[in-house]
């Protein structure tokens, strides 16, 4: 019998972020229009995998996926054990554009998740010109914490599994267990540390309140979904936020949560495949 | 039926989990839990109850207490429960329930905790 083989494939990526070396985990699949698809705080590209094996996307689209340094299969940078890893809005931006310009594409749309959405926001503050299309899941503003990151990276509690088992509630109640669970499985695998200092940039740095307002959707379309269940940003936060911005799509999502392209494709795709029709 | 007593079923909800109780194999504390005005303590020996009592006890100490109101006990035990009540940090958030003590052996077996304070979802609506 034939091998049976998903149709994504994983590569390293030799890089420099801010002059610093990188190897960077990347997978991609499809041809077409440049799609690059940013993970989780804490997670890795693997969140993409329905994406990157969906044939209606990967007719039209060149779907990228790479793992942020230190995460997933990238690793940290030398010296990595000197110093405590902590995520700016300005070493993630220089993350994402480093990726993009290594990988020669030509005006990429960009889509990311959570910190991933949050950090979209700011490619569209800051950089609009250089993309095609942006697109911002699970992203607000602002967002009201509600859990102490110190207890994210203790020696007395085991670092993987508090992060999985605050994230799990962040998943909606419809989603299929199986999806679930392999969501959370990848929470379970990060380094230590790792979900704590993207945090940084969620909590601390990355305050983007009037800084939306600048946005102009005529130079870089921007699309805004957030599912139903996420109370880490609320849809009255993503709401709160389009509201600022004019042009800007948003939907709200039923049945979902915070993690709508792994905990549940099936319905992820009925509302990313539209948007990706209009963008191509 | 109160939401207070649907938690006093929690030793047969539990006892019926076996995955639950292997999951919580590591778990031995004693807790508090308040539903409404009622409190309920808790003396949990690796994943199982072992003592299970309802209504107020002088000067008993507990590690930590969890404590919600009947309203939002009454929605997160919802066979689907609602958007923003469906999780116990997502009643916290909008301050409808509270976390205290030592945050610790909470925060080790989070998952476990979650779980078990879920089980009466697994009650019928009306008994």
């Amino acid at each position: 019998m034939a091998p049976v083989l998903d149709p994504m494939i994983g590569r390293y990526l030799r890089l420099q972020i801010d002059g610093v070396d990188h190897r960077v985990y990347f997978e991609e699949a499809g041809r077409g229009i440049p799609l690059v698809c940013l993970h989780t705080a804490g997670a890795d590209g693997r969140q993409y995998r329905h994406l990157l094996a969906d044939p209606a996307v990967t007719s039209r689209f060149r779907v990228l996926a790479f793992d942020m340094p230190w995460h997933g299969k990238s690793t940290p940078p030398d010296g990595w054990e000197k110093s405590e890893y902590r995520l700016t809005t300005a070493s993630y931006t220089a993350a994402i554009r480093a990726f993009c310009k290594a990988m020669e594409l030509d005006k990429p749309v960009v889509m990311g998740c959570s910190i991933g959405g949050r950090i979209v926001l700011n490619l569209a503050i800051a950089h609009a010109a250089e993309f095609r299309a942006l697109i911002a899941l699970e992203a607000a503003d602002f967002q009201q914490p509600w859990y102490d990151t110190a207890w994210l990276h203790r020696p007395d509690v085991h670092g993987g599994e508090a992060c999985a088992a605050l994230v799990s509630g962040l998943i909606a109640p419809q989603s299929p267990p199986v999806s679930r669970h392999e969501t959370l499985w990848m929470y379970m695998q990060g380094g230590p540390g790792v979900f704590k200092g993207d945090l940084y940039f969620y909590r601390v740095d990355g305050d983007l309140r009037e800084k939306v307002k600048s946005i102009d959707t005529k130079v870089c379309p921007l699309y805004l979904l957030t599912g139903e269940y996420d109370f880490s940003c609320t849809s009255e936060d993503t709401l709160r936020t389009a509201a600022q911005i004019p042009g800007v799509e948003v939907q709200i999502m039923k049945h979902v949560g915070h993690f709508p392209m792994s905990e549940h494709p099936a319905k992820f795709r009925e509302y990313i495949l539209p948007i990706l029709e209009k963008i191509s | 039926m109160s939401p207070a007593d649907r938690f006093a079923r929690l030793p047969d909800l539990l006892a019926a989990d076996s995955d639950l109780q292997r999951r919580g194999r590591w778990v031995t504390v004693d807790c508090r839990v308040d539903v409404g005005d009622q409190p309920f303590f808790l003396a949990l020996e690796n994943g199982a109850l072992a003592a299970f009592e309802r209504g107020t006890r002088l000067m008993r100490s507990s590690a930590f207490t969890v404590g919600a109101t009947d309203e939002a006990w009454t929605q997160h035990w919802q066979p689907v429960p609602a958007p923003g009540w469906h999780d116990l940090f997502a009643l916290t958030k909008r301050g409808v329930a509270s976390m205290e003590g030592d945050f610790r052996p909470l925060l080790q077996n989070l998952q476990f905790f979650k779980d078990l304070l879920a089980l009466p979802r697994r009650l019928p609506e009306r008994i």
